[in-house]
């Protein structure tokens, strides 16, 4: 026996957000009039608890059996009013949301029509609501043990707050030692902490800690399953040398004939081809790079340098890319940024002049532990006595970067104490504006003004040589002058920008990128630390430019969300997933090799298609696929979808 | 080689010393450029300030003639024609709306333009199609001069796949590949004042100022130049800056096409060097 249809459509007002251009008193005495519809209401805010309220006492009185919220956006409260409807004892797949405001009130300028697309819009959610059908939310098992990709200051952070609560964490490093960018700064604003000495314990107890397992130079190739229960795919490459037998006394550095330049030290200094590329490094066990190590290339086996000289008999030429599967419950992403090449832009000169050197550059030069010592100097050797520092590199400039990669204008107003320290030089800071957002930043730079470094509002736009010395130039915006400033060094401070191979670490993980390539977060606000695939968690700079207080954050915050989930031990899974009709079938196999979880299987005895339903993730390619029409993703069968756009489309 | 060649309109007029040594160039090195027939204006400076859509017909206008004769690719020699020209092209690939006002226009006349038509400089074709070898194997006088390589701040901006906006060097390789020493030059891609010069003049002065007192720091003996505009500006108005800022430049202002010429051993009065204001017998003594 049929039941009737009973349909309860409300329509809100957002504040003014809605109601400013859709009539939604009218939306509503519309959608009265409509088949099936038993009640329609107007709003202040259908999301409040009195709005609520009004659903909740309609289903019950009214015996609403269908319910369509005229609102936001799905992905807003979708969730709310499924929720509504659950406490009021009706399925929450009897619900349907019309987005009036994304898709109606804020892209239409002329009230009018505003209203008229409200209408349609409320027209084909009613249509729709008619065919959905009742559906159960399953439960899957959480696993408890996390991955946590990238060992920068996030993620190492993330992997002490898991390890922590006691929870199995391994930690995956594409170098051979954690520390990421944080290990290479000299000190940290505005506290001015040596950034080594807050980091290295932190390196330390990640070493120690008996929850953590480290896999430095290692990559994650693929990550297989769903939220709660990820299985991980990881190269381990071949590092050549044996961890357990290593004791990182250094001999086979030392007599290393290949010298390499250091990317530790930005360039500034030689590594050998076995390395370890910094003195705290963690693991203190250096790494072949084959790349350059001579056994591997030129000699073709005839260099055995370090293997002669290793005691322990750790070095192994033999070893191969090792592949290592981790089943885990959540991932935390915390691969890190890359920084702007400023060669790509001939006109600040670096690549022409040897004293135009990057802020990266200049950390190493003024580092105790760094090529020179601690010594600032020249190329030639000279003491600088006036510097200039251009701030925003490859950052605010609509040619390279239009994003503010935030926390330059702080990093310079450090290296501009930490060059007055050291030299006495003067130092001028070309600067566009001063950005000192955080906590003790604006503090901080008051007192670099007070210690007499110069600021030049204005982007410096280009480096030359004039009589064999560095000359900046820019228009000075306060005084509305060019200027030109002789300098013996150009620190260049360069863009924060996305990994070179984010492309292909978001592909892995399902994670979407913002149009300035770094990951995107599931809101801007309310959920920073999600992404579009649940139970993958994104923290620090891979997620866009942010300084060291807000990466520790994100790493930590990042730790409880999966916590949350591991906690928990059990997670929703969708119930809108693919199905398939056996009468219908005709078993073609077309949809076998589109599905891209692998989630369809044949059935050889019954000449079927059949769906595992854990491993499909309801993307709909094999039901836009399918001949016969036997796939029907649920909550999105063709006979709904249909129905919806022929109601948009009726006039 | 051939090419679908627009002279523009100072090549016909103010340099005709321009279009004279590009001639003769191209004959040696066996680049044939077909002139447009029946070519206009292509509507820069004046016309763009006034009508942006009038400037964009008169370019698309010869670009349509172009396509109109199966050409695929038309040569300049100045800047702003260049760039000017290639503005055309923008329009019809990234503005709909203007694209049907031109096509509109162009109808109008009788004409019609699918947007195809590459427009490249002479500079391009110099280094990138007859190749620096080929020249270099074809100098029979190496220049043996020093020279500060003025691109002006048109051949790459807007960004284009010629040139590089702020450091070109394209010239800088010509010039060295026919025995020329060129000097380190930061001032190689700034603006000479253009157009300024009749309505600003004090602006373009100091701007001009500028280029030809960093190409003398520099210690070069000629500025080399590929736009009849800059060529103008920088040779026409030195007197003027050594009044205006007590200098004293003698600063020879020859197209780079005359240079190139010399070194392949065309006769001075082949590629009308001294047509300028400022005298070149003191460094060019062939």
């Amino acid at each position: 026996m049929l039941e009737e249809i009973r349909i309860g459509v409300y329509v809100c007002h957002c504040g003014s957000n809605i109601a400013d251009k859709v009539d939604c008193p009218a939306v509503a005495a519309y959608a009265s009039q409509l088949p099936h519809v038993v009640v329609a209401r107007d709003y202040q805010y259908m999301c409040s608890d009195p709005g609520q309220e009004l659903i909740r006492q309609d289903i019950k009185e009214l015996k609403l059996n269908r319910v369509v919220v005229a609102s936001c956006s799905p992905r807003m409260h979708e969730p709310t009013f499924r929720k509504v409807c659950e406490s009021a004892g009706l399925n929450g797949y009897l619900y349907e949301m019309a987005n009036i405001r994304e898709h109606c009130s804020w892209v239409t300028e002329d009230p009018q029509q505003a209203t008229e697309k409200a209408k349609a819009l409320v027209r084909a959610a009613v249509a729709r609501v008619v065919h959905h059908e009742p559906l159960f939310e399953r439960w899957a098992p959480v696993n408890p043990n996390i991955l946590v990709v990238g060992g920068g200051i996030a993620g190492i952070e993330a992997a002490l707050k898991v390890a922590a609560a006691g929870n199995k964490v391994w930690l995956v490093e594409k170098s051979p030692s954690i520390g990421g960018n944080m290990a290479r700064l000299d000190k940290t604003f505005p506290t001015l902490d040596c950034s080594a000495c807050i980091l290295t314990p932190k390196m330390v107890s990640v070493a120690q800690d008996e929850n953590i397992t480290l896999l430095t130079y290692a990559e994650v190739e693929q990550v297989e399953g769903y939220v709660g229960n990820f299985r991980v795919t990881i190269r381990k490459k071949a590092r050549s040398v044996d961890l357990n037998k290593c004791t990182g006394c250094g001999r086979c550095q030392e007599k290393c004939p290949v010298e390499v330049p250091s990317e530790f030290e930005a360039g500034l200094a030689m590594r050998k081809a076995i390395y370890t590329p910094f003195p705290q490094a963690v693991p203190n066990k250096p790494a072949i790079d084959r790349e350059h190590c001579r056994h591997f290339t030129r000699t073709k086996g005839k260099c055995r340098v370090c293997f002669n000289v290793c005691q322990v008999g750790a070095i192994d030429y033999d070893q191969e890319d090792e592949l290592v599967t981790y089943e885990c419950g959540a991932i935390i992403v915390a691969t890190g940024y890359g920084l702007f090449d400023p060669s790509v832009g001939p006109q600040w000169g670096y690549g022409r002049y040897d004293d135009v050197i990057t802020a990266i550059q200049f950390e190493r030069l003024v580092n105790a532990s760094g090529p020179t010592k601690g010594k600032v100097v020249c190329k030639d050797g000279r003491v600088p006595e006036r510097i200039a520092i251009l701030h925003c590199i490859g950052s605010r400039d609509e040619n390279y970067h239009p994003y503010c990669s935030r926390i330059c204008c702080m990093a310079s107003l450090k290296l501009a104490h930490l060059a007055r320290e050291k030299t006495g030089a003067e130092v001028y800071n070309f600067y566009i504006d001063l950005r000192a957002f955080g906590k003790g930043y604006e503090e901080f730079y008051n007192r670099i003004l007070e210690e007499g470094v110069n600021f030049i509002r204005g982007k410096g736009a280009e480096v030359t040589q004039k009589d064999g010395r560095l000359v900046v130039r820019g228009e000075d915006t306060l005084l509305g002058r060019y200027r030109e400033v002789p300098v013996d060094l150009v620190i260049l401070n360069t863009a924060l920008e996305p990994q070179p191979d984010a492309t292909k670490v978001a592909q892995i993980f399902g994670i979407q990128r913002s149009a300035d390539g770094f990951f995107l977060e599931s809101h801007p606000k309310l959920e920073p630390l999600k992404t579009a695939t649940d139970g993958v968690f994104i923290a620090g700079c891979c997620q866009g430019p942010k300084d060291i207080p807000d990466s520790v954050a994100q790493g930590a915050g990042a730790a409880a969300e999966a916590l949350s989930l591991a906690t928990a031990g059990k997670v929703k899974i969708s119930p809108v997933v693919a199905s398939i009709d056996p009468d219908l079938c005709s078993g073609c196999r077309m949809c076998l090799p589109l599905c891209p979880y692998g989630a369809i299987s044949f059935n050889e005895e019954k000449k079927v298609a059949e769906v595992n339903e854990t491993l499909c993730k309801g993307c709909g390619t094999c039901a836009a696929s399918c001949g016969s029409g036997a796939l029907n993703v649920r909550h999105f069968t063709r006979n709904q979808i249909l129905t919806q756009i022929e109601e948009v489309l009726a006039v | 080689m051939r090419y679908a060649y627009f002279p523009g309109c100072s090549n016909h007029a103010s340099s005709k010393d321009y279009e004279q040594s590009t001639q003769a160039v191209a004959r040696v090195l066996g680049v044939e450029l077909a002139e447009l027939p029946d070519w206009n204006c292509c509507g820069t400076t004046g016309v763009t300030s006034v009508s942006p859509l009038l400037s964009a017909v008169l370019s698309a206008r010869n670009l349509a003639i172009a396509e109109a004769q199966g050409w695929e690719e038309v040569v300049v020699t100045c800047n702003s024609c260049f760039g000017m020209l290639r503005r055309a092209g923008d329009y019809h690939r990234q503005d709909p709306a203007m694209r049907e006002k031109i096509d509109a226009a162009l109808a109008g006349v009788g004409k019609k333009w699918q947007g195809q038509t590459r427009v490249r400089h002479l500079l391009d074709i110099l280094v990138n199609d007859v190749g620096l070898e080929t020249i270099a194997g074809k100098v029979k006088r190496p220049l043996r001069l020093k020279i500060a390589p003025y691109y002006g701040c048109l051949l790459g901006r807007p960004r284009n796949e010629f040139e590089d906006s702020e450091y070109p060097e394209s010239m800088d390789q010509l010039l060295s590949a026919v025995g020329a020493e060129v000097v380190p030059y930061d001032h190689k891609a700034k603006c000479c004042g253009g157009a300024l010069m009749t309505t600003k003049e004090e602006v373009a002065l100091r701007l001009c100022y500028e280029i030809i007192g960093e190409a003398q720091d520099r210690g070069a003996q000629v500025i080399a130049v590929t736009c009849p505009m800059c060529q103008l500006n920088l040779d026409g108005y030195q007197n003027k800056i050594n009044a205006r800022f007590g200098t004293n430049f003698k600063m020879p202002v020859l197209y780079f096409t005359q240079l190139v010429g010399l070194a392949l051993g065309l006769r001075e009065r082949q590629l009308a060097i001294g047509k300028g204001f400022v005298p070149v017998k003191q460094v060019i003594n062939f």
